[in-house]
């Protein structure tokens, strides 16, 4: 029977490999999930008649059911702009139960090898703080915490718990059967503050990088606690994970020009040097009978959207508005930053919810030789990923940032709910312009009077 | 030699896990994070092991916890990125 399990967990783990790698095409990416999803019920099932597993068959169905009934209700039920909080919330269940796992382990005392411990207590770490740290992330995006919480001092301050932890962790790795079940406990406890006090000073435009490192961070605890009960699909899924999430994770943090300890360990605009330029020119308003009247008789549209049309729940409206144009011979393209929204590639998504056919968005890289021949950019809730001043003030603290080149085009328009800054607090250069004009409103109002405008044309 | 054999494990799968998400478009980023949860999801099968071994209650009921929170992360991972995948449509196929 033991062969029969460790030949299906293998069947498992080439599942999720090929499925992983089939998502690497939209024509194959459904597909791939499938699969993967055919693995894991595969996995599932036959690890009831694995060995070491001698009781409690009720309870585990009973928690499967119940964990999976909770997560398919959510996860039928959320709404495509809440994706990034959602998986984070599932990311972290993973996290936690790769640490409840070492728990268990570690609750049980049982003899084993020094590399085992030390790869248990590490994965047990690392889990709890994707746990804890996935759960504030969630809570944030729910906008059930809205502040960020900074002191002065905060850095060295968990630094200092770090460092507790730390010791802690050596103590329990290299002490063998002796630790007691207080110092366990008061392990676990200070790992989910840690995490709790990583993400708390975290603004929510550095979520996508956030996100994608507790993903890691989960992939890698799994794989450790994989190594632990001598389970190579846990451990192969969860490296390939752990590895997959960690370029992602510098991938965000490029698309943003900053390291990813800055991310973690500063916050934006702590750390500009002397003073930004001054911005020249004024804000000049337009309406949006005149916004309409320039696309419809425009050649080329590039819209720009951001997470202000998330809010705003624009995203129909702006494709209903989109084939308007296209039906009277414009072409209609979409520039999506790499860091537009609260995670990687999320505008995609809700473009992709309003059904906008994914060959006509692109990348920074692909659309940024074409705002020079662009009639119009049309700017949606985006702000600093649109600042000319990431190319040209060394000052800002955007510097260096890879921008869309809106500025670049004949006319740039934007679509902002008020005159304020957005979440950096720097002021945007191309509000400024000479060929910008700024529509003010709301998201989804303020596209459905352009479509009223240009139906009326 | 064991030990050695987990560590090649550990290598190849990050070597793969990297290359396959280096070639990854940017529009895909969002279900392929989502899809790669969905993938540590596999952790329900450690924590089932966890909790079938169990002996106190205590450790009985940690075992709980993570078979619990690993369905969620399982099944929430899979219905997601699934509805996500669902909407990517080429102007090609029109329906």
């Amino acid at each position: 029977m033991s062969f029969i399990v460790d030949a299906v967990y293998f069947i498992a783990a080439i599942l999720f490999i090929l499925g992983l790698k089939q998502m690497s095409s939209p024509v194959t990416a459904r597909r791939g999930i499938i699969w993967a999803g055919v693995g894991m019920v595969l996995a599932t099932l036959i690890t009831y008649f694995h060995s070491e597993i001698n009781h409690n068959y009720l309870w585990m169905t009973l928690a499967i059911g119940l964990g999976g009934a909770i997560a398919w209700a959510t996860g039928k039920k959320v709404a495509m702009t809440d994706m990034p909080q959602m998986i984070a919330l599932y990311n972290g269940m993973g996290g936690g139960s790769a640490a409840a796992i070492a728990a268990v382990v570690l609750m049980q005392q049982k003899e084993m090898s020094v590399t085992l411990q030390i790869l248990a207590v590490f994965g047990a770490l690392i889990g709890t703080i994707a746990f804890s740290g996935s759960m504030i992330a969630f809570a944030k995006l729910q906008g059930l915490m809205r502040k960020t919480y900074r002191f002065s001092g905060q850095q060295r301050v968990n630094l200092g718990v770090f460092l507790v932890i730390f010791i802690i962790s050596l103590y329990l790795a290299f002490s063998g059967t002796s630790y007691g079940m207080t110092i366990l406990g008061i392990f676990f406890v200070l790992a989910l503050i840690f995490g709790i006090m990583m993400t708390v000073p975290i603004g929510g435009a550095d979520m996508p990088v956030v996100i994608s490192l507790y993903n890691a961070f989960t992939g890698l605890a799994v794989g450790l606690e994989g190594y632990v009960l001598g389970n190579p699909a846990m451990m192969i899924a969860g490296i390939v994970v752990g590895s997959a999430g960690t370029l992602l994770t510098q991938l965000m943090a490029k698309a943003m020009n900053r390291p990813i300890t800055n991310v973690l360990f500063s916050n934006f605009g702590d750390a500009p040097s002397g003073d930004a330029e001054e911005v020249a020119g004024s804000m000049k308003e337009i309406d949006a009978n005149d916004v309409a009247v320039m696309m419809a008789f425009a050649e080329k549209v590039v819209i720009i959207p951001g997470y202000g049309m998330a809010v705003a729940q624009a995203q129909h409206k702006v494709w209903e508005m989109s084939k308007l144009l296209q039906d009277r011979g414009v072409a209609v393209k979409f520039a999506i930053h790499p860091v537009a929204g609260r995670m990687p590639g999320h505008m995609n998504v809700l473009l992709a919810e309003a059904g906008v056919p994914y060959d006509i968005i692109y990348d920074l890289d692909e659309i940024n030789e074409e705002f020079n021949t662009a009639d119009v950019a049309l700017v949606i809730g985006a702000n600093d990923v649109v600042n000319p001043a990431a190319r040209t003030d060394t000052n800002s603290p955007i510097y260096g940032m890879p921008i869309l080149n809106a500025d670049y085009a004949k006319h740039a328009v934007v679509i902002k709910r008020g005159k304020g800054t957005g979440f950096s607090g720097i002021e945007n250069q191309l509000f400024f312009a000479d060929n910008t004009r700024m529509l003010y409103g709301d998201g989804a109002a303020a596209v459905s009077e352009l479509i009223v405008g240009i139906k009326e044309l | 030699m064991e030990g050695f054999v987990a560590l090649y494990i550990f290598m190849l799968a990050a070597f793969t896990g990297y290359e396959i998400i280096s070639k990854v478009p940017v529009i895909l980023h969002t279900p392929l994070m989502s899809g790669s949860n969905f993938v540590h999801g596999i952790v329900l099968v450690g924590a089932m092991v966890a909790m079938g071994h169990a002996e106190t209650d205590m450790e009985t009921a940690v075992g709980f916890l993570a078979v619990l929170l690993a369905a969620g992360n399982a099944v929430g991972g899979y219905v997601v990125t699934e509805r996500m995948l669902e909407m990517f449509k080429s102007s090609g196929d029109k329906k």
